[in-house]
């Protein structure tokens, strides 16, 4: 039962890594496609603790981390090049 | 006294340290005991001489109770986003407001701010410093998803995040 | 299926429809400022609810002790409102549009 449950809340999921590709997509502007590339960070994540439940393995975890400090990294460089043109000051 | 302090120049940042490598590791062996404590009086004497000193806490009793309780924002201002969202985008009442500030230091500035993009349908956009003297008037400048009433909501900021961060620095 | 079992289902179950909310305020508001309401708030509140529901599974169900998940609910709940206030400084220097209800624009010189 519990993995049926799961299941769904992987669909859920899905459909709102979909939602944000197409916000994406869209855009209008390039701050738009940022927001949503960030988005989809923090839902993978989601993904993966979801399937960390579902396998019944903490490895999971570790990735987590690493793909929570790499979207933080990488969005917040992007900001500061389009605020100032530069990265490192 | 003295050389503790010139081995562990801050002891609450290296015991952090200590218990954030036993979280990533997971475990408490030996071997991940014994590095943890290497790292956290490593990492402190790398780094101390590049540290901007902070107001400390003055009162650990109700920093508590502000997290407790702004955990606690985060979930009703969920619940008033997702009514707003799932409502037609006609209804929304968006707005930039600016909220005067009375705390200075830069600490509790940034914690409020952060409290102010988790919580009540407000993103905290800029301080608006205009002049960096310390007496100069500060303002926050927020985004509001749906803008009732002006006053009331820099009153309600000022009087339930402000006053107990002014209580705590 | 034990009541702890229906626990981790039902925050799991919370925490995946918060995310989904999050991305649908992506596509559906008007404009950049009130889009960016969705991941700041909805998306953190979901993931946190799943972290939940993961330290109850391996600490309650499983029974073996496992705190790590705290250390990504900690990281997010601290980086998600600074990466909100980079991105709205970055959309306020590009002068990105506002929607026409917007009121008090004169506050950010837009």
């Amino acid at each position: 039962m519990l993995d049926l449950i799961l299941q769904g809340c992987f669909f859920v999921v899905g459909l709102a890594l979909l939602m944000n590709l197409y916000a994406a997509i869209r855009g209008p502007s390039v701050i738009d496609r940022l927001l949503a590339l960030d988005t989809m960070y923090i839902n993978s994540i989601a993904l993966l603790l979801l399937y960390g439940i579902y396998l019944g393995t903490s490895l999971n975890f570790e990735v987590a981390l690493l793909i929570a400090m790499l979207g933080f990294v990488s969005t917040v460089a992007v900001c500061k090049f389009l605020l100032r043109g530069d990265i490192i000051e | 006294m003295n050389s503790l302090k010139k081995w562990w120049p801050t002891p609450v940042r290296s015991l952090f340290l200590f218990l954030v490598w036993l979280l990533l590791n997971n475990s408490v062996e030996f071997f991940h005991l014994f590095f943890g404590l290497v790292l956290a009086w490593l990492i402190p004497q790398l780094i101390h001489k590049f540290r901007l000193i902070q107001p400390g806490m003055k009162n650990p009793g109700a920093a508590l109770r502000y997290g407790f309780m702004v955990l606690w924002d985060i979930v009703v201002a969920n619940m008033q986003v997702v009514k707003l969202v799932l409502g037609p985008n006609k209804r929304l009442r968006p707005a930039f407001i600016k909220i005067p500030l009375d705390l200075t230091d830069n600490l509790s500035i940034t914690i409020l701010a952060s409290t102010v993009s988790l919580t009540p349908g407000t993103v905290s956009a800029e301080v608006l410093a205009l002049n960096v003297g310390v007496d100069e008037p500060r303002y926050l400048l927020v985004h509001v998803l749906d803008l009732a009433d002006e006053a009331e909501l820099i009153q309600q900021v000022k009087q339930r995040y402000e006053a107990p961060l002014k209580e705590i620095f | 299926m034990s009541w702890l079992e229906w626990l981790v289902a039902l925050l799991a179950v919370a925490g995946s429809l918060f995310v989904l909310l999050g991305s649908f305020a992506l596509v559906k508001l008007p404009d950049f400022y009130t889009r960016l309401h969705g991941p700041t708030k909805a998306t953190t509140l979901g993931l946190g609810a799943l972290v939940l529901a993961s330290m109850v599974y391996f600490n309650f169900v499983k029974a073996e002790l496992s705190l790590q998940q705290l250390l990504i609910a900690l990281f997010l709940f601290i980086t998600a409102p600074i990466t909100a206030h980079m991105l709205i400084k970055a959309a306020l220097h590009l002068k990105l549009k506002t929607s026409a209800s917007t009121s008090g624009k004169q506050n950010a010189d837009l």
